[in-house]
């Protein structure tokens, strides 16, 4: 057994068990930011995919993969997608390097 | 696979509850039919192609035509009963050697008359004509094109397919199919290339148009999804290549209570080449008759057994009660 069970993810729905008010309204928030409005359900998905990746999530990955293939999303802008996520994440690293030049300059001699 | 077989493993589902036990929980089982609007009419299974969602398993192997008394019967009681439409599927229709006969007496009863045609067939002798029945008789034509996409189209239905069907649909367009104002409709059918359901209905009709307009210069009307139902040669494929349970999974926990209220088989009497009825052409291809297994046939067709009739359930129907709904005019609900 592996922390992560693919079969897990139709657990996702029953979160609100416990916190029955703040799951409710979770789940509210999150079909309206995740729906259609003034970008399309195409672009958000793909904006949802790249999230997914790039924070490590493999219950979000199969849902977004799965709903980009749904949506006719091609491998090749999935892929596209995943490549800004991973320039992203190397560009934050590199940005965050600033932090560390900066601490440097001032306590070398 | 044969049917018995078929029907074997859509019974042995694992966890997931049965789909008669879900419209259970929702209070509307049995499901009965009321009346009907549309005849669905198989002519047959043989086919020029050999699509690997294809639930019929048709191809040029088939032989089952179905006969002219067939056809005439089927013509007898849609002039006796107000059934709205008639929509017309294979295999390949244009392979039935009465097709042509059929559309022009159907034509005169003047109701909606679809042809489900692949498109390829229209590009060969001696098919071509076709092309010209089918506009003169405003006949509607739905097709299969399972993404915008060639290479992914081709993976499903065979290399050199969707270059085809392109061409078929710009000649179609230049007869006025798809075209505004023209009164010629053809309408095209989406379903996924592999194993997941398909998206927004809206979305997709979105994409379609435009890719298809920008890449290829065509027009069409309107975008049907469909969800591949675990049938024939799809099951095939959902069992070799490991999907079955997810598949089912999936299907499961898309179940949408709002779909079962439209559910097409309700107002759907779907005919098979040798004149047995069915509640709709998935049936048909698992030897599933209507009544649940009576052998009625059209020859000896009773309204009064059919139009209320107890709708016959398994678990393959799940594909039409999933996410937005699905049927042979795409999805079912509001806002699909």
């Amino acid at each position: 057994m592996s922390y992560y069970e693919q079969k897990d993810l139709a657990d996702f729905p029953k979160i609100t068990e416990w916190a029955q008010k703040e799951g409710n309204k979770f789940f509210e928030y999150y079909s309206a930011a995740t729906g259609a409005g003034k970008l399309t359900e195409r672009e958000k998905s793909l904006i949802a995919l790249t999230v997914a990746i790039t924070q490590n999530c493999p219950y979000c990955i199969d849902a977004y993969t799965t709903k980009c293939l749904s949506l006719g999303i091609s491998s090749e802008e999935m892929m596209e997608a995943a490549h800004t996520g991973a320039a992203m994440m190397a560009g934050v690293t590199l940005a965050h390097s600033t932090q560390m030049r900066k601490i440097i300059k001032k306590k070398e001699m | 696979m044969d049917t018995r077989e078929q029907l074997r493993i859509l019974g042995r589902i694992g966890d997931i509850p049965s789909l008669s036990r879900r419209i259970r929980e929702i209070n509307m089982f049995p499901l009965y039919a009321k009346g009907i609007e549309i005849l669905q009419i198989n002519t047959g299974r043989c086919c020029n192609l050999s699509c690997r969602h294809c639930h019929v398993d048709a191809g040029p192997h088939r032989t089952e035509i179905m006969s002219r008394p067939v056809l005439e019967k089927c013509l007898e009681i849609l002039s006796s009963f107000p059934i709205s439409t008639i929509d017309i599927t294979g295999g390949s229709p244009e392979m039935n050697p009465h097709l042509e006969w059929f559309i022009g007496e159907a034509v005169r009863l003047n109701r909606r008359l679809i042809v489900r045609s692949n498109l390829t067939l229209l590009l060969e002798e001696p098919y071509r004509h076709f092309m010209d029945v089918f506009a003169q008789n405003k006949v509607e034509i739905v097709t299969s094109l399972p993404d915008y996409l060639e290479t992914k189209s081709d993976r499903q239905r065979g290399a050199g397919v969707f270059a085809m069907v392109i061409k078929a649909l710009r000649e179609l367009n230049s007869r006025g199919y798809g075209m505004k104002n023209s009164g010629l409709y053809i309408d095209i059918v989406h379903n996924p290339v592999g194993a997941y359901l398909p998206g927004s209905q809206a979305a997709l009709e979105h994409e379609y148009h435009e890719r298809l307009l920008t890449e290829q210069g065509v027009h069409f009307n309107q975008l049907f999804c469909l969800t591949n139902l675990p049938v024939g040669r799809y099951l095939d494929y959902l069992i070799e290549s490991g999907n079955f349970e997810d598949y089912i999974s999936a299907l499961c926990h898309s179940f949408n209570p709002a779909a079962v209220k439209n559910v097409m088989c309700l107002t759907t009497l779907s005919v098979g080449w040798d004149g047995l009825l069915y509640d709709c052409d998935f049936n048909q291809m698992l030897g599933l008759t209507v009544n649940n297994g009576s052998q009625m046939n059209i020859m000896n067709f009773d309204m009064d057994k059919i139009k209320n009739r107890k709708i016959v359930i398994n678990n393959h129907c799940y594909g039409c009660v999933a996410g937005s709904g699905s049927s042979c005019q795409g999805a079912t609900t509001v806002g699909n």
